[in-house]
């Protein structure tokens, strides 16, 4: 692992060779910091010239180096205010929208040192395994006598470093799971590979026939091969979720005593803080508002989707969304009784009521490994017992457990996953781990969050036809000024002319008015046109003294929502719909999606209430939502899937990502997922076949080094095609 | 058999050296950006100073 850089400054990494030699040129005078920016759109050779370009002729940048695979560009550049802005904005102007990356959160997965240290102890394995190979199928071929001996003392003498650098993986993993008194796969691995060249040096002092050292090797070959496979699966899956975190550096914005706004980390952040929330920005921390008037979008936090307004002195949650005018609040909440830790508190419950589900991969070794030893032993006592000749007992007992070794189901799993997790990670679905892929699989009911999981979680208009002559046009003009979201999306949803307004402004907090042929027009909140506020999100307009009239708005259903419940049904799960909304909404869509079973108003507690209840019906629940709301839900049910704009703590909480927001990869996913058990249990079918028939002819004591290397090599190769063909369809 | 003692040696030189190289380009970070590499072939710059 890379040592993370000193604690006083997490962002300065050490900067790599490259940007420090080019960092002492001339143009640069302030010390330089390492930038991380994340640009998806960077696909082609002409792209990293062009951002590579745009960004080392900079004022201030010393070096900028594109990684394609990873969709980054790195720079290193003057660590000044404002720098991150500038970059972005250069990103920008040539065409690639940039997101700035948290280069400490980055930092443990930038270096995968685990997966180049596999990768060299595999080189090292395959490296001796073919050169031992060589002089075995001499040996084989009918080498003898000194020539015989040659040969196994040369092979003896690549084999024994060769095992003893390659296998530390697996040495150092038996000797743990020794030391806690349980049998892992490791430790017949470890026995088998030890065992193999203690009884081959043996044979080789002694002159005799059969050496097993390309047995050894070709063992720890395939073997890291799976683990390295492993490995990869699993690296991808924590470099993107890193990504994704890093994307989010929580920050406040304190008002000091003399009215000059710093920006700190939220940890720094005290009881009694001032802060100030600029409308758009989510709230840090629990507090209430001090000054100014706006509303709360609360969908995040609870699903609802009408807005909540607030003044001085109401309460406002952490992680809602300001959506109107500025306020200044004061931090209360940095304690245990914020609704978030209260979330939280739930989300450790669920975390350590799911029941602990043995992977494939586990309950496969669970039958193994005892069963391995115990037919070594039986081997070695039978044999030692019966013909009185001991060295023939070890030989016979080290055949059974090499032959018996497992190569193939050590690829079984891996492979698989390798290969699944690939063709997910290509449709845009990040696994976290490979188990959450077998729970999948078992799924037979899927529980949707509406808002922002079904919905698109932002507003249309619902009856644009409604609104008609003056009234449409005084409307269209108001919604125009105005960057509320209401309004926004009453400009986009309506057409035709626009009314020429007089001396329009904004009352932050409550809406926007302005003059009309000598009268005041105003659009916005209920209460401040004096009418009463419904159960729907709605806007209101008021022209001179008329009645004010409601402009109703509603939450669309995402364009991929219908096809993929068609999808679901077919693949024969039961769906349902529970949120936190409000009946009227929930009912709406529920019917115009045709979900039979669904529960509105639901707390976060009643949601994982709903799930318990549920899987003691004997049901295996997939749970799909995006809000904090959903979080104790998405750690309690059997499997969770969140959309990659979903908040933080449900991204963690989620067992896969759904990176490009596109809802109908689910279906393809439950299809892969049943897909991937299916191979992984055919391939234990397939090594199990194989110890069938070799098994008996090494307890027999007929097992040849030449037998063993051809099974080992084809049941894995065979093995290993078979998980494949689960990634070729593109 | 003694032309063994030659070849044998030969190859496993010859393994070793494939090794080694294997070795370097792990630690030279060249696997580090795999189709990054694969595309700035492409790329008309002339870039005297490979990285």
């Amino acid at each position: 692992m890379e040592r993370s850089a000193p604690a006083v400054c997490p962002a300065c990494i050490p900067l790599p060779d490259w940007a420090r030699a080019v960092g002492d040129g001339a143009k640069v005078e302030a010390p330089l910091r390492r930038y991380e920016f994340a640009v998806p759109a960077v696909h082609c050779a002409a792209c990293m010239t062009t951002v590579e370009d745009a960004l080392s002729n900079l004022q201030g940048v010393a070096a900028a180096r594109v990684n394609l695979t990873l969709k980054r560009v790195t720079l290193s550049a003057a660590d000044i205010p404002g720098m991150e802005a500038r970059l972005i904005e250069r990103l920008g102007a040539v065409g690639y929208a940039a997101q700035p990356l948290d280069s400490a959160t980055l930092a443990a997965t930038r270096n995968d040192a685990a997966g180049r240290d596999l990768l060299a102890r595999i080189a090292v394995a395959g490296f001796a395994a073919m050169n031992v190979m060589l002089l075995s199928v001499s040996v084989w071929s009918g080498a003898s006598d000194a020539t015989r001996d040659l040969l196994h003392w040369i092979s003896a003498l690549i084999a024994v470093p060769a095992v003893a650098f390659a296998g530390v993986p697996f040495f150092s993993s038996a000797l743990s799971a020794l030391r806690v008194r349980r049998l892992n796969m490791d430790v017949p691995i470890s026995l088998a590979m030890i065992l193999a060249l203690a009884v081959s040096m043996a044979e080789t002092m002694e002159g005799g026939e059969a050496a097993w050292f390309d047995a050894a090797l070709t063992l720890a070959f395939f073997l890291l091969v799976g683990r390295y496979l492993d490995h990869r699966t699993r690296a991808a899956a924590r470099s993107a979720a890193a990504e994704l975190a890093a994307l989010e550096v929580p920050m406040a914005r304190r008002v000091g005593a003399d009215g000059a706004v710093e920006i700190v980390a939220l940890d720094a952040v005290r009881t009694g803080d001032r802060l100030a929330v600029a409308p758009g920005a989510r709230v840090p921390v629990d507090g209430t508002v001090a000054t100014g008037h706006s509303e709360m979008d609360t969908a995040l936090l609870t699903g609802e989707t009408l807005p909540e307004a607030v003044g001085p002195g109401d309460v406002v949650r952490a992680g809602t969304l300001n959506i109107s005018g500025a306020l200044e609040i004061s931090a209360t909440g940095v304690g245990e009784d914020t609704l978030l830790k209260q979330i939280m508190r739930l989300v450790e419950t669920a975390e350590t009521a799911r029941n602990t589900y043995t992977s494939l991969a586990d309950a496969a070794a669970r039958i193994y490994a005892p069963l391995v030893h115990l037919l070594a032993l039986v081997a070695l006592v039978a044999w030692g017992a019966a013909t009185g000749d001991w060295r023939l007992a070890v030989n016979i007992a080290a055949a059974v457990l090499i032959i018996t070794c497992p190569c193939a189901l050590g690829l079984a799993v891996p492979a698989v996953l390798a290969a699944a997790s690939g063709r997910l990670f290509r449709a845009g679905v990040l696994l976290k781990d490979g188990v959450a892929l077998e729970r999948l699989a078992a799924v037979d009911t899927v529980v949707f969050d509406k808002t922002g999981t079904l919905t698109l979680g932002d507003l249309r208009l619902h009856a644009p036809d409604a609104l008609q002559g003056d009234a449409r046009a005084v409307a269209r003009g108001l919604a125009q000024a105005s960057q509320h979201p209401l309004a926004r999306a009453l400009a986009a949803g309506l057409n035709g002319p626009i009314a020429a307004l007089e001396g329009l402004h904004e009352v932050p907090g409550f809406g926007i008015e302005g003059q009309w042929q000598g009268q005041r027009v105003r659009l916005g909140r209920a209460e401040w046109l004096g009418a009463a506020p419904g159960d729907v999100t709605a806007t209101w307009l008021k022209i001179g003294p008329a009645a004010p009239i409601e402009i109703a708005f509603e939450d669309s259903p995402r364009p991929e929502v219908p096809e993929l419940l068609a999808a679901l049904r077919a693949r024969g799960l039961a769906l349902h719909l529970l949120s936190g909304d409000g009946a009227a909404p929930v009912a709406a869509l529920a019917g115009q999606l045709g979900l039979e079973h669904w529960q509105a108003g639901a707390t976060p507690a009643e949601k994982v209430d709903y799930l318990a209840a549920l899987s003691a019906k004997g049901h295996k629940v997939l749970m799909v939502g995006d809000g904090l709301n959903d979080t104790a839900a998405l750690a309690a049910a059997h499997v969770s899937i969140s959309p990659a704009s979903a908040a933080d703590a449900s991204r963690t909480s989620a067992d896969m990502i759904i990176i490009g927001n596109n809802l109908g990869q689910i279906a393809l996913a439950h299809e892969i997922a049943v897909k991937a058990r299916r191979r992984i249990l055919e391939n234990f079918s397939i090594a199990a076949l194989y110890n069938l028939v070799s098994v008996p002819l090494a307890l027999a004591g007929v097992a040849t080094p030449l037998m063993a290397a051809i099974a080992m090599s084809s049941s894995s190769i065979v093995v290993s095609v078979n998980a494949m063909r689960l990634g070729w369809r593109k | 058999m003694t032309v063994l003692l030659i070849l044998i040696p030969v190859s496993l030189g010859l393994g070793l050296l494939g090794l080694a190289a294997f070795f370097w380009s792990l630690k030279d970070q060249q696997y580090d950006d795999p189709e990054g590499q694969a595309a700035r072939i492409l790329s008309d710059r002339y870039d005297d100073e490979p990285r």
